[in-house]
Order: structure tokens, then C-alpha cells, then sequence
């Protein structure tokens, strides 16, 4: 049975975050020293043997990202971080930014120096000031001790809007745009912020950073699952009883997750439903739990591993009513930009309202498979591609809970 | 151009590589259907209706923004994109009110033909629909967001076409709405009314005021013309159904301006049904006009005129022809005052705008046009160094151009004393004082000879009397210009250096730089600095007037000048007269024309006894307009075809009434050499066209004129004119060419002066500063500067009633330090007075002027701003002073 794995968590509660001495004394931006005597190109190679893929959700190789932005001639290149953690019930990133800032700042710095990066930014959850605030003395520290070199960092906060998580809609924020998501190609590594190639990672993809380069991108590949080694950061909430949060290597299954590392159902209860990875993230039964938390595995079965949000629900739950408000949350949050989505989102609360208030029919239900299945490959990005996903991995896995409110 | 191979639909078809799946798809023949792309505004991939189907992706792309490659294996109508474009059009029409049946852009309906394409009839999802209030505060634009689709296409033709910004989204997701700042009505807003959102606007959101309710747009025949305003020589479409035009619809193959218009072009056609229209001669008895018929009319007229040549002599008529007719009609008028009134005293208001940069870039060059394009603003241009033009105002295509190139990356240098929009914008703004342009001018030049930065290879290759030229812009030290000019002595070497080291850098002016007692000089002044530089005779650069009236180019052209005929063929040649006696049958004057204001000086001391004048009106238009009525009180007779009783008609014994440009077959000449037809869209108003009228009326004299199309009066001109003999209304139908074109497979000469000057070499023409003829003094402290506001045109937009009911009245800009000292606040009433005359006008409070300067626009009868305008004019050219003179203003309390 697996064991909870720290890396990305490595210094936490062991150093004062807001003391760079303290990260200094723990092996702190000797990974940057290496990486700059490694060279570029060395550099990013060992960056893709690490087989290290995006945290953020996407799961796109991180070292071959790094190739795109480093390979495109350009007068100026940016690396930004997605810190613009709006994930409902995901706190991962904050843990990091509040216990290790320097870890994020040194995996920015060497992502910098690998693409001939030399302004950055971190694009902070406006709900966080507290951590901006850390980002902030983080970063003077830094600068202070001239550990960045000619690579200058600025934070800029969020205001809200769940969308500016997507990259590219982040990026029309910092350039001062309404917060809405750009079509995709060209890709941030090729034409991102001021149309100049751009890195956007998130948090917790920099903090692997600096642990790669110090022990090399093969130690990495092997832990965990293969296809998406290394470890993830879960935080666990709902009708679990270790609420709270986890790093495991990925090769652990939501199984182990749930009742090994959660503790099991509350109050003697059955389990129910997880949904992972976020309020888009899909409801999985009880029959899938041996599946290993790694991107691809999930995949295969329909769902997504996302922000690592960990949402429990005992036997209790009505999953038409969780959905209900999940399709409200999105309807909240689609910028509005694409018709499916402004217009879909809004139909499918609609009609889960409709369902939920005892008022739907099957035809309802078919509307909308029908409906969420379009927007799932026709909306512009993916806010719009996976908010059906709750209530199309619902309507799959728990026709139960719909049948017992039709008309 | 590298292609790929791709397959569409089972069908192997090949791609230029880097062109999208839909580009792709077109040239392949395969139409896919899209809301919110547009081939002239940027990709948004926002609709999503143009999904397909690429192996590979397990989502379905937006084909508007994807690119294709080598191999790439294409679906455009598959089971899962016609699913998701049924559900999306499903989306739309569950918040559309489906009242198709009353909706004015029935027939036009993107949304609609996809929804037939697709058998959507209605919508499965029921629920929340927006309401919003109907915005039709204005006279223009119905405006119905129950009807918007967010396709966006409004948003990004207000900002890419125009340049105004008037347009973004307000709120997110559902309640995302396309509209104004603070979601005020269009009248409310920043909006200039261009109309450009209403071009592209795929459903019925934005519909055209004047079509509501009048024609399905199936029945409307569509009638391409060009505009009669300005000289940009846009292109559109009349709108007629049974036999009335009922609006302006963009056409995208107008080679100027593609669907782009300004409020004058899309709004402004409506004077063509002011009541005030004259539809039958007026002959005036006992000082009242009285009806009559046409032969009444052309007897009395041959009888007058024949009288007064026969008594005075053939000098002592004189006609002006206009820039707001066609060619052929200009082409008759002069004709007609050579061959049969047998003098040169001819002439049309290109005397009052343009006449300088004839004379001056005829010195310089050997030829008096814009030596450019209006494309290459756009298209080649680096730096736009603009002097004396208020382009977004008065030529607002133009302007819309030079925002565009300008926010693609194009340098923008702007010298005005005020500020235009444009000088707002620029990277630089030289704000030099009135009537200083010359120091300026010479001053840029001394710095680009001190720094070494001219061309002398194109000095030396190209041109003559740069010695002379040299030494004299050695006088004119930074510092001694700054003192004059009162622009930084920093700025003046930072403009110097920027457009001397730009490669591409293209310098337009227009009545800025003409309308002074220096005009032809400033004008010279502007191409030694472009021939110092070589920047002439290449895409990209030249000297370039934008010539201010729809056809003032043409009417030059066409030799409604005192000295020239058709092709600037000079009257005094002796071999050219004899070309056209031959052609003509009459014996010609040899001796050259008296210009406007001479005209206006011999009918003062009785010398002009009689005057033909076809559409213009100088007394709202010409400077010191008192002293031309007295003089056209003088005359023993005068007739003016008009399409109005405009100020001057009222002076005539016969008006003759003229057709409008929606009702007459010709050409217009844009300020680019480029003639375009003119096609009769309905029959005319007082039962012929212009150039029947003249025909008959000169035929009458004994003259047979006769035509049976204007296409043969062309004929006639291109026949004498070897710059135009290319040019014929066959090949105009087919393409449109810039003159000189001298044979019929000539492909025409976009740019002038490439290897060699008109003239040979470009001749350097040194000047001195000129100050103004009258500069503010102890009586007279204040200075006016005159011009044209956006939503005007010189004369005949006070007759649409559409655009005067949006802007009706003179505003006169005031600077707030004299508002202050007068106690005047926007809107207060004004008295202005100078040595030649006085009027009270309306006050805009506002800092677009300089401080001890008002501006007024000359477009209103009620504030009659010429009656004080200088009486100064162009030594060279005769072109009055209207951008300096002497004033004092009052407060003037009225009751009421």
C-alpha cells in the first residue's frame, strides 16, 4: 500500500516561510545553480526524462513545453504561474505559496533561464491577499540576495472570475482584457502574453522543479505511475474523515485515497461518490475506485484528475441536487465569450433545476446527454468543455438519483 | 506559396499552408456555415457554428481558427458537427424572439438561413429570455439586442474598421450583452454613426432606420454608386425598391473602402427627398421667383447670355462648374464656356480647397495629385506624417485607415495647432501656431541637412536647385523656429530624424496647409522635405492631398480651370487649342481665365455682366461672402442649376433644377486619380439628368450639344486627354484605374514619379515664412480658424434630415480661458465679428483649441461663417485665407 510522498511539500513545517535563510539552509536554489551550469538545452532534456506533466490539469508535458517557448525566436519571452487557485474545495497551491514561496520562485527562475525567459508573473487567487503577501516579501528576499539574477518577478491578483484559471484567459487578464480565453492554436508557448512566447505552469509543477534538477529527471520518472510519475497533491473534503490533504506518489488508487490515506465514510456511512479534480470533475462510483491517480488512468474511465480536489459523498447524497448547484456555479462562471457555453450552461441549470424540483422527464434527461455532449467538444475551452461532466458522469454512473425525481 | 495536402470530406484538395480549415474549405468549394467570423475583422472562434470534425481530436474545432496541415483528414458535416450546430443554433434561437415575419433583415439572416439549412424550427430549450428595451433614440440605427447573437462582430468592426471603441461587452456568461459604455442608447454615446456594425451584423440586431418596414431584402434592387461627399471615392450600394432609394448598403468590392462608410455616405443620402428640392425652372420677375417651363427657361437664358457676349465681349461671362458633379457634366460646363461663350473664365471651387496643391506640386513635381494611394496607408506605409488635415473629421474613411495602420504599428506624427482626434492619438503632435508651416517645414528640414540624414543620391539623381535649398533652410534654426512655430526645439529634432530615417514614411495634407496666404508655397514646402528625404516614387511615401469634395479631382481634371483644359492640357498652347477647335467646331480663346475670386472682382467693377454657376454656393462656402454678394448683384443675369434655392440661387434670374447623384449616370474622381461610376439609381426628380439640361440649354444657343450617355461625353474628354485616353466606361465596369492611363492596356499608374519626375527633375522651391494676411490685434484679438465637423459636408448635409437632426447648428470651439473671461459656458451665444462682417453663433467650451483661438465649420446658412473670413488670398493660386483671421467675440445675452 502506498505511502504519502513529499516533495512539492518537501519543506513544510520545516521552515519558516517567510525566513529565505531558512529554505537556503534545506538545499534552497542549488537545483537554479545547477540548472544554469547544466545549459539550456541540457536542462530542459532532463526537465522531459522527468516525464514531469502539468499539475494544473491539463497534463501536458512540462519539459516539452519548455521546448516550444525556448525554441521560439523571440525579443522577450515570459514565465507565468497560475496561482489562480478558484478550484471549489482545492488549496493545494495555497499550502505551497504559504509554506515554501521559494520553491515556486526557484522552479520559475530555472524555467526562466531554460526558455530566455527574464520577466515573470504570478497570477495569484484575489481571495489569497494573504499570500500575495508572502509572494511579495518572498520575492524581495530573493531579489536581496541577488538569487534571481536579471529574472524579475511580479504578482498580480485575480479578481474572481473561475475562467482566469484557464491560461488563456489568465493571460487576457494580465494584459489588462476582460478575463475571457483565447482560441487555441496559437499556444501560450508559442504566442502567450503580448502575443510572446509564454510559459504558464501551475504552482505546483514549479515546486517539482527545483527536486528534479537536484536529483535528476530519472530519479523522478520512477516514482509513481510511469505514464505520470512523480506525486499529487489532494486535498480531501465532503463525508470523509481525514479531511485534509495529501501528497502521494501517482500510482496510488482513489481507493487507497479515500480510506487509507481519508479514513473512510463518516459517521459509519456508505461510501457513495467522489468527484475529482475540481467542480468539473466527474462523479466516480464505487466500481472504479481501483483506479491509480494518474492522468492517463483516469482518463480511461471518464474522469480527470484536475486540481487533485477530493470531494467524498456518503450514501446520503442526492447527486441530483449536488449537480444542481454545480450547473449553477457554472452558469455563474462561464464568461460568456462562446454561444454553447454562455447559452448552455445557462439551459443546463435550467433544466437541472427543472429535474431537481421534481418537474423533469426522461426527455429532459436526454436533452441533457444531448446538450452536455455537445458543449463537452464544441465549446471554446474547458471551462465550457467539462462543465457538463458532472451531470453527464451523474446521469451515467447514478441513474437512480435521476429516475426517483421524474415526473 | 507553400500549399498542403488535406483531405475534406473524402476529397483530397490541396491548402496554402497556414490558411484555416473554413479558408480552406472555401477554396475547396465547401461553404461552412459561421456566425461570428468575418474575412475583415479578426478571428474571435466564438460561435462555435463552424465546428468540424479533424481525425485526431476529440474535440471538434472551430474550423474559423484552425489551422490546416500536411495530411489533416477534415469532416464539415458529420453526425457530431450537425448535432452540435442543430444544438447550437438551438441555443441561439431559445433566446431569440422568433418574429421573423416583421424582422427588417428577413432575407438577410445569417441565423435564419442556417436554421433553414439545418430544419432547426424551434427550440427544445425553453426558459429565461432576455428583454431589453429597443434602442432607436437615433435617427439611423434600430437597434434590437433581443435579436443579438454575441457574435461580436459589432465590437470588433467599431474597433478595427473605425477605430472608435464605442462598442464592448457588459456582464458575463447569459446576461453578456454587446454595447456602448454604461449601456446607453448609440445617440448617448461616443458613437460617429459610421454605421460600419450595422455592415456586418449577421442577424437583426442592428437594421437600417431608414429600410424599417419598407422593403423585404429580396425585393431590393441594389444599385452600386459612389458617394457624393468627400473625395475618398467610396463605394456602396443605393438601396431602391419601386423606383426610391430607401437606404445605403455597404458593398464589400468597393475598392476603396470595402463596407467601411462615415455618417455622410451610409446616412447621409436622405437630402435627396428634402422637400425643398427644385423640380422645375424658376425664373425670377419683379424680384420673385416664379415657376417655369423649360423652354421658358433656356430661351430666355440663350437670349440673355448671347446678349452679353455680343455687347461685352466673350470676358464678360464667366460660369463655375463643381466638384460636386460628375466629370461629364464638368467636362460640358467647360465646353461650353470655351467653344460657345468663347472665354476661359472658368473655374469651380477646387479654387477654394485644392488649388494650391495643383499649382504647387505642379511646380515641384510637374504634376498636381496625390502622388499615392490611399491603400498604402495600410498596406506599405511605416510612418504617417500628417500636416494640416483632419482626416477622422473630413475625409473619416481615410482617417478610419490611418487609426488602423496606426494601431498595427504604423508611426503617426501629427502637426496641427488643433487637436484632432488623430493628434490625440499620435506618437508625436507638433502643435504648431496658426499659419506657421512654412518655419516649421524648413526648420525639419535644416535639422535632416545638419544631421546628415537627407538622400543625396535622390538629390543628386533626382532633382534641381538644392543649393539654393539648402542655404535657405540654414536660416532656419531649431531655435529659430521654435520661437515662430512654438514647438519644442526637442520635438522638432525628433520628428526631423523619425520621418528622415523611416524608410516608408507617407506625409498627407489637405486645407490645413492650402487655405492661406502661403498655400501653394506651404504646399512646396511639404514636397522639398519628401524630395530632401527621397521619399517619393515608391509604394509607401509621397506627398499626398486629400482632396476634401467627391469629385473636386475630376472637375480639375476635366479642365473646369481658367488655364487648362481636359488632362491639364494648357490653353495657351497653341497645338492644343487647335486639337480641340477641330474636335469642338469653334474658335478658342487663347488668353487664360480669370479665377474665382477675380471673377468675383470683375463683376464688382462691372466687368462680368453675366454668370452661369452648376451646383455650388459660394456664399455659404467662399471667404468674405459680402463683397460676393455685391458683386453678384452687379451681374445683368445669372443662372444656377442647383438642386436647392441655396444662398446663392436666391440671387439668379433663372435656376434650373438639378438632379441628385442617385439620379444621373457619370463618374467621380477620388483624390487618388481613380475614376468610378456614378449609376442612376431612380429617375430624375425634375425629369432629366444634369447633363441633358446643359446639352439642351447650350443647343439652345445655337450650339448643338448632343449625347446620347455620358459614356460618350467620356468618350470625348478621353479622346482629346492623353493622360485619361486608357480610361473608358467599359473598362470602368471591369476594373478601376488610377490615371495617367494613356491607352486601353495600360494598367494605369497608381503611384507618380517613380524614376522620373512629370516635370523631369523635382525642382526644390525654396520659401520664406509668410505670416498670415491678418493676425489678431487690439480690435481685433482673437483669432478664427475655419473647417469641416465630421457629421457635415460643406453644403448639402444641412438638407438630409437625418443628419441634422443629430447635429443641426454651428458650435463654435472656444478655448475655456476666453470662455472665462466672457462668461461663456457651452452653449451660450456668441457674437463674432470681424472688419468684414459679423454673426452669432453657439459656444463649445472646449481645449481642442489654443488659448486666444476659436474654430468654426462653415456648414450652416443661420451662422453664415464666411461673412467674416479673410479676404486674403494665395498669391499663386488665388485660394482665400479661411484658416486665419481677425476677430473679436461677445457675450451676447438673447432672450430665448
Amino acid at each position: 500500500m502506498a505511502e504519502e510522498m513529499r516533495i512539492v511539500l518537501r519543506n513544510y513545517g520545516k521552515i519558516d516561510p517567510l525566513k529565505i535563510e531558512d529554505y537556503l539552509a534545506q538545499g534552497g536554489y542549488k537545483a537554479l545553480e545547477k540548472a544554469r551550469s547544466m545549459g539550456q538545452a541540457a536542462l530542459i532534456d532532463d526537465v522531459k526524462k522527468s516525464n514531469l506533466r502539468g499539475r494544473g490539469g491539463a497534463g501536458f508535458n512540462c519539459g516539452m513545453k519548455w521546448s516550444f517557448a525556448a525554441s521560439a525566436t523571440a525579443d522577450q519571452k515570459y514565465v507565468i504561474c497560475n496561482a489562480d487557485e478558484g478550484e471549489p474545495g482545492t488549496y493545494k497551491d495555497r499550502l505551497i505559496m504559504e509554506n515554501d514561496p521559494q520553491s515556486l520562485l526557484e522552479g520559475m527562475a530555472i524555467c526562466a533561464y531554460a526558455i530566455g525567459a527574464n520577466q515573470g508573473y504570478i497570477y495569484c487567487r484575489g481571495e489569497y491577499p494573504q499570500v500575495i503577501e508572502i509572494l511579495n516579501q518572498a520575492i524581495d528576499q530573493a531579489k536581496a540576495q541577488g538569487l534571481l539574477g536579471d529574472f524579475d518577478i511580479e504578482v498580480r491578483s485575480g479578481a474572481g472570475a473561475y475562467v482566469c484559471g484557464e491560461e488563456t484567459a489568465l493571460i487576457e487578464s494580465i494584459e489588462g482584457s476582460r478575463g475571457e480565453p483565447r482560441f487555441k492554436p496559437p499556444f501560450p508557448p508559442v504566442q502567450g502574453l503580448w502575443a510572446k512566447p509564454t510559459i504558464v505552469n501551475n504552482v505546483e509543477t514549479f515546486a517539482n522543479i527545483p527536486v528534479i534538477v537536484d536529483k535528476g529527471g530519472a530519479w523522478y520518472a520512477d516514482i509513481g505511475n510511469p505514464a505520470y510519475p512523480g506525486t499529487k497533491v489532494f486535498t480531501l473534503t465532503g463525508d470523509v474523515n481525514n479531511r485534509t490533504f495529501f501528497e502521494v506518489p501517482t500510482d496510488t488508487t482513489i481507493r487507497a485515497l479515500v480510506f487509507k490515506f481519508g479514513g473512510g465514510i463518516r459517521g459509519g456511512k456508505k461510501f457513495k461518490a467522489v468527484q475529482i479534480g475540481g467542480t468539473s470533475g466527474a462523479f466516480i462510483p464505487e466500481s472504479l475506485l481501483d483506479t491509480q491517480v494518474a492522468f492517463d488512468a483516469m482518463s480511461a474511465i471518464g474522469a480527470t484528475l484536475g486540481s487533485g480536489a477530493t470531494f467524498v459523498l456518503d450514501e446520503t447524497r442526492d447527486l441530483v441536487d449536488v449537480s444542481t448547484r454545480i450547473a449553477k456555479f457554472f452558469e455563474h462562471e462561464s464568461c460568456g465569450k462562446c454561444a454553447p457555453c454562455r447559452e448552455g450552461t445557462a439551459r443546463m441549470h435550467e433544466l437541472m433545476k427543472k429535474l431537481n424540483e421534481g418537474k423533469g422527464s426522461s426527455k429532459d434527461v436526454a436533452l441533457l446527454e444531448k446538450l452536455g455532449r455537445v458543449m463537452s467538444y464544441s465549446c471554446l475551452c474547458g471551462l465550457g468543455q467539462a462543465a457538463p461532466a458532472p451531470v453527464l458522469t451523474t446521469i451515467k454512473h447514478f441513474p437512480a438519483d435521476y429516475n426517483a425525481k421524474l415526473m | 506559396m507553400e500549399m498542403v495536402k488535406i483531405i475534406i470530406n473524402g476529397k483530397e484538395v490541396e491548402a496554402p499552408a497556414g490558411s484555416t480549415v473554413l479558408q480552406a474549405a472555401e477554396l475547396a468549394g465547401i461553404e461552412i456555415p459561421r456566425l461570428c467570423y468575418d474575412p475583415e475583422l479578426s478571428a474571435l472562434g466564438a460561435c462555435r457554428l463552424c465546428v468540424v470534425e479533424v481525425s485526431g481530436n476529440r474535440l471538434l474545432p472551430a474550423s474559423c481558427v484552425t489551422p490546416v496541415f500536411q495530411g489533416m483528414v477534415i469532416e464539415t458535416e458529420s453526425d457530431s458537427v450537425v448535432e452540435a450546430r442543430k444544438t447550437i443554433l438551438e441555443l441561439l434561437i431559445a433566446n431569440h424572439p422568433l418574429d421573423c415575419m416583421t424582422c427588417n433583415k428577413m432575407g438577410a439572416c445569417k441565423l435564419a438561413d442556417y436554421c433553414y439549412k439545418y430544419g432547426v424550427k424551434e427550440s427544445p430549450f425553453a426558459g429565461e429570455k432576455h428583454i431589453y428595451s429597443i434602442d432607436d433614440s437615433n435617427p439611423f440605427i434600430i437597434r434590437d439586442l433581443n435579436k443579438c447573437i454575441l457574435c461580436g462582430a459589432c465590437v470588433r468592426a467599431c474597433e478595427e474598421m473605425t477605430g472608435k471603441d464605442n462598442l464592448s461587452y457588459l456582464n458575463r456568461g447569459f446576461n453578456r450583452k454587446a454595447t456602448t459604455a454604461g449601456d446607453v442608447p448609440y445617440i448617448e454615446s461616443d458613437c460617429v454613426f459610421c454605421g460600419q456594425c450595422v455592415a456586418v451584423c449577421p442577424t437583426g440586431a442592428l437594421t437600417e432606420k431608414s429600410m424599417a418596414g419598407l422593403a423585404r431584402r429580396w425585393e431590393i434592387e441594389r444599385v452600386q454608386t459612389t458617394c457624393p461627399f468627400c473625395g475618398t471615392g467610396c463605394n456602396f450600394d443605393l438601396a431602391v425598391k419601386d423606383e426610391k432609394v430607401i437606404g445605403v448598403l455597404s458593398n464589400p468590392d468597393a475598392p476603396v473602402n470595402g463596407r467601411s462608410l462615415c455618417v455622410k455616405g451610409r446616412f447621409g443620402w436622405d437630402f435627396i427627398y428634402n422637400e425643398k428640392r427644385l423640380k422645375t425652372p424658376l425664373i425670377k420677375r419683379n424680384g420673385k421667383f416664379e415657376e417655369a417651363s423649360w423652354d421658358e427657361a433656356y430661351d430666355l437664358i440663350a437670349q440673355k447670355f448671347s446678349e452679353v457676349k455680343t455687347k461685352y465681349g466673350p470676358d464678360s461671362f464667366a460660369a463655375l462648374s463643381s466638384a460636386r458633379c460628375t466629370n461629364e457634366e464638368n467636362f460640358l460646363v467647360q465646353k461650353f464656356t470655351r467653344a460657345v461663350m468663347g472665354t476661359n473664365n472658368i473655374d469651380h471651387c477646387a479654387r477654394v480647397c485644392h488649388a494650391p496643391s495643383v499649382a504647387g506640386l505642379a511646380n515641384s513635381f510637374g504634376s498636381g495629385a496625390m502622388t499615392n494611394i490611399i491603400s498604402e496607408v495600410t498596406n506599405e506605409a511605416e510612418l504617417l506624417f500628417l500636416i494640416g488635415i483632419n482626416p477622422t473629421e473630413a475625409y473619416p474613411v481615410v482617417g478610419y485607415k490611418m487609426r488602423q495602420a496606426h494601431r498595427h504599428g504604423c508611426k503617426l506624427v501629427v502637426c496641427d495647432p488643433r487637436r484632432t482626434e488623430l493628434a490625440a492619438e499620435a506618437d508625436i503632435w507638433l502643435q504648431q501656431r496658426h499659419g506657421t508651416d512654412i518655419p516649421l517645414l524648413n526648420g525639419l528640414m535644416h535639422i535632416i541637412i545638419k544631421e546628415g540624414l537627407e538622400d543625396k543620391n535622390f538629390i543628386a539623381e533626382r532633382t534641381e536647385n538644392y543649393e539654393a535649398m539648402k542655404a535657405l533652410a540654414a536660416e532656419y534654426t531649431p531655435e529659430h523656429v521654435s520661437e515662430i512655430t512654438g514647438v519644442s526645439v526637442e520635438d522638432l529634432y525628433r520628428v526631423a530624424r523619425l520621418y528622415a530615417t523611416t524608410d516608408k514614411a507617407m506625409a498627407f495634407y489637405s486645407l490645413g496647409i492650402t487655405e492661406h496666404i502661403c498655400g501653394t508655397r506651404n504646399v512646396m514646402s511639404i514636397a522639398n522635405l519628401a524630395m530632401l528625404t527621397g521619399h517619393i516614387g515608391r509604394p509607401g511615401v509621397g506627398v499626398n492631398p486629400v482632396r476634401g469634395q467627391n469629385n473636386v479631382q475630376g472637375a480639375c481634371d476635366m479642365g473646369a480651370l481658367p488655364n487648362v483644359y481636359s488632362g491639364y492640357q494648357s490653353v495657351t498652347d497653341q497645338a492644343i487649342r487647335e486639337k480641340h477647335e477641330k474636335v469642338w467646331g469653334a474658335k478658342l480663346p487663347d488668353k487664360v481665365g480669370l479665377k474665382i475670386p477675380e471673377m468675383f472682382e470683375a463683376a464688382h467693377e462691372g466687368k462680368i455682366k453675366a454668370m452661369y454657376i452648376l451646383g455650388e454656393n459660394p456664399i455659404l462656402t467662399d471667404s468674405n461672402v459680402n463683397f460676393i454678394k455685391e458683386a453678384l448683384e452687379k451681374l445683368d443675369f445669372f443662372v444656377v442649376q442647383e438642386l436647392f434655392l441655396t444662398e446663392t440661387a436666391e440671387f439668379a434670374d433663372v435656376v434650373l433644377p438639378a438632379a441628385s447623384f442617385a439620379e444621373c449616370d457619370g463618374t467621380f474622381t477620388n483624390t487618388e486619380r481613380r475614376p468610378q461610376r456614378v449609376r442612376k439609381a431612380i429617375q430624375p426628380l425634375p425629369g432629366q439628368a444634369n447633363w441633358e439640361t446643359i446639352c439642351q440649354m447650350v443647343t439652345r444657343m445655337g450650339y448643338p450639344m448632343s449625347y446620347n450617355h455620358p459614356s460618350e461625353i467620356w468618350a470625348e474628354m478621353a479622346s482629346l486627354s492623353p493622360s485619361m485616353a486608357g480610361i473608358s466606361f467599359e473598362r470602368m465596369e471591369k476594373e478601376s484605374v488610377h490615371w495617367p492611363c494613356p491607352s486601353p492596356d495600360h494598367p494605369g499608374t497608381p503611384i507618380l514619379h517613380i524614376g522620373k519626375f512629370t516635370r523631369g527633375l523635382g525642382g526644390f522651391q525654396p520659401n520664406e515664412h509668410i505670416p498670415p494676411g491678418e493676425m489678431p490685434d487690439a480690435d481685433y484679438p482673437i483669432l478664427l480658424c475655419t473647417g469641416r465637423i465630421m457629421q457635415h459636408y460643406n453644403v448639402t448635409t444641412q438638407y438630409s434630415p437625418g443628419i441634422n437632426s443629430v447635429w443641426d447648428k454651428e458650435m463654435t470651439q472656444v478655448h475655456p480661458q476666453e470662455a472665462e473671461k466672457l462668461g461663456l459656458v457651452t452653449g451660450s451665444r456668441m457674437k463674432v465679428s470681424s472688419r468684414r462682417g459679423s454673426l452669432v453663433t453657439n459656444v463649445w467650451v472646449t481645449d481642442r483649441v489654443q488659448p486666444g483661438v476659436i474654430w468654426m465649420a462653415h456648414h450652416h446658412s443661420e451662422t453664415p461663417t464666411n461673412e467674416v473670413t479673410s479676404h486674403h488670398v494665395c498669391d499663386i493660386a488665388g485660394t482665400y485665407e479661411y484658416k486665419v483671421c481677425a476677430v473679436k467675440i461677445e457675450n451676447v445675452q438673447e432672450v430665448g
